[in-house]
């Protein structure tokens, strides 16, 4: 197998191992709009790191860091409506990611691969970054889980038994601005949310539980690469929406299977 | 008083301008079972939230015993049906519980039998009584109920109370709790505060629900309740704010100001 196939290969499946739980909980708290965001402004991120000559995943894993942050400030002001406030943060942190990269003419950039995602073109330093922050976010997620659980189910009865609920909500927060930091050369700022998400929903119908329904959506998240790299390999469709397309499809193969009894 | 669960004095809560409490006064011994009651929008949750921490008071005191355990019973429950959770697991968020605990508080809620269904399955009975075993696993000094009876049928509610004075009684736990239905509480509380953005009187079930401030607040339903010798000398305007007719007096059991 060549190199750059087995690189995509490891950093693909290391990315869908963390997106099940992760996504599980975007879909469980409604944060698909919240991953939009952050994923949308990575782009701002990568021109702020050119622009400063760092390195630019350096520079979207900062940058969506303090994103988070800001949204979590921003949310609980309450001035606006959250899905207004995110409405708003997604187009115009993208759109200046756009037209600051417009700016530097004599840097040459993949736009479509930032965009859409390069995942042949992963790189062992790129696949270091990868490995490394799954495993960092997995190893977070351990001690992390039940919290997470507690405040998802309902906020107030979580704080009245002495959750830090707002420390833990600003955790996930960060975790999922990790994962999409390092995502962003797999699937693109445009699909990243997918691959949290659609796993997780076809897993949802089959789980009894929500380690069931995480695990699950890891399963068919690093399904879907293999399938989506094949797909890439023998028919040289751009792998990131190849990935993409084969995770909808399961979606669409779980919808048609009986519901499990019980 | 040291041996007060919780104590809150002059307390006051505005939001954005409107205020919702005024200078309430509210006290929970150990043992003992005090129901809050008024209109609708008298300021009854946030009263509550109040007490449970979740909201600081605009002004005013709030005393907590140290280290006080709270059992929380939320007015309601909405599980994102996404979430595969089923009631064992639910009551197991709760830190250091195990099946057989978490089976013990079912079984003395009288809902064992639901403990391994989808929580989202389950009737509105069924999960005030899950929702009340999960406060008891924290082996609450204060148990605080929001509601206790919300969507369960009449029969229920009567069962549904008499539960919580018997695990009053089992617990030693001080029971704070909202209610609406006027009838069912007077029976198993032992003191009554009627709350109407100021706490309008409050005292023993059988005094307060003779109280003209009560008759006036919830109307001929209070009427076939008890009688109360105090007198009211303030009537509410549609805010609930106090008009005075004339000068008015502190009775026993009067806290406000």
């Amino acid at each position: 197998m060549a190199d750059f196939l087995l690189n995509a290969l490891l950093a693909g499946l290391a990315l869908a191992l963390v997106a099940g739980p992760l996504g599980s909980f975007v879909v469980w708290r409604r944060m698909a709009y919240f991953g939009d965001t952050l994923s949308h402004a990575a782009l701002l991120g990568v021109a702020v790191g050119l622009l400063l000559d760092v390195s630019p995943t350096l520079a979207v894993i900062a940058g969506c860091l303090l994103l988070a942050v800001l949204l979590v400030a921003l949310q609980q002001r309450q001035a606006l409506a959250s899905d207004t406030l995110l409405g708003i943060l997604a187009p115009s942190t993208l759109s200046l990611g756009l037209v600051v990269l417009s700016f530097m003419r004599d840097v040459r950039i993949d736009l479509m691969g930032y965009l859409f995602g390069d995942l042949l073109a992963v790189g062992p330093v790129d696949l270091a970054w990868i490995l490394g922050g799954s495993a960092l976010v997995l190893l977070l997620l351990v001690p992390l889980w039940r919290p997470l659980l507690a405040i998802t189910v309902h906020e107030e009865l979580a704080r009245v038994e002495g959750l830090p609920v707002a420390g833990i909500r600003l955790a996930l927060m960060l975790l999922i601005a990790l994962v999409i930091a390092v995502a962003m050369k797999i699937v693109g700022v445009l699909l990243i949310t997918s691959l949290l998400i659609i796993p997780a929903a076809a897993a949802q119908r089959h789980a009894r539980t929500p380690e069931q329904m995480a695990a699950g959506a890891s399963v068919l998240g690093m399904l879907a690469v293999c399938a989506g790299l094949s797909l890439s390999w023998f028919q040289d469709t751009p792998a990131g929406p190849s990935i993409v397309v084969s995770a909808a499809a399961l979606f669409l193969a779980s919808l048609a299977l009986p519901r499990r009894a019980g | 008083m040291s041996d007060s669960l919780i104590r809150l004095d002059g307390v006051r809560v505005a939001f954005a301008g409107r205020e919702m409490l005024h200078d309430v006064h509210l006290c929970v011994q150990p043992g003992e079972i005090v129901t809050l009651i008024g209109p609708n929008g008298a300021g009854k949750t946030t009263l509550v939230r109040v007490v449970l921490g979740l909201l600081t008071p605009d002004a005013g005191t709030v005393w907590r015993r140290p280290r006080l355990r709270i059992g929380y019973m939320p007015q309601k429950l909405q599980v994102n049906p996404s979430l595969p959770l089923s009631v064992l697991r639910f009551l197991r968020l709760v830190p250091g519980v195990d099946r057989a605990a978490a089976l013990a508080a079912l079984v003395e809620v009288g809902a064992a039998q639901v403990v391994d269904s989808p929580l989202q399955t389950i009737s509105g009975g069924e999960l005030q009584r899950v929702l009340l075993a999960r406060a008891l696993l924290r082996k609450p000094e204060l148990l605080v109920l929001d509601e206790p009876v919300q969507g369960v049928d009449v029969a229920g509610q009567a069962e549904l109370y008499r539960l919580i004075t018997r695990l009053r009684e089992r617990h030693g736990c001080g029971v704070l709790m909202v209610s609406h239905d006027l009838n069912v509480v007077m029976s198993t509380t032992d003191q009554v505060v009627c709350l109407n953005h100021h706490v309008c009187c409050s005292g023993h079930p059988e005094q307060v629900s003779g109280d003209p401030a009560f008759v006036a607040l919830f109307g001929q339903a209070a009427r076939s309740l008890a009688l109360y010798q105090h007198h009211h000398d303030h009537a509410h305007d549609l805010h609930g704010s106090v008009v005075l007719k004339k000068p008015h007096v502190h009775g026993p059991d009067c806290n406000h100001g």
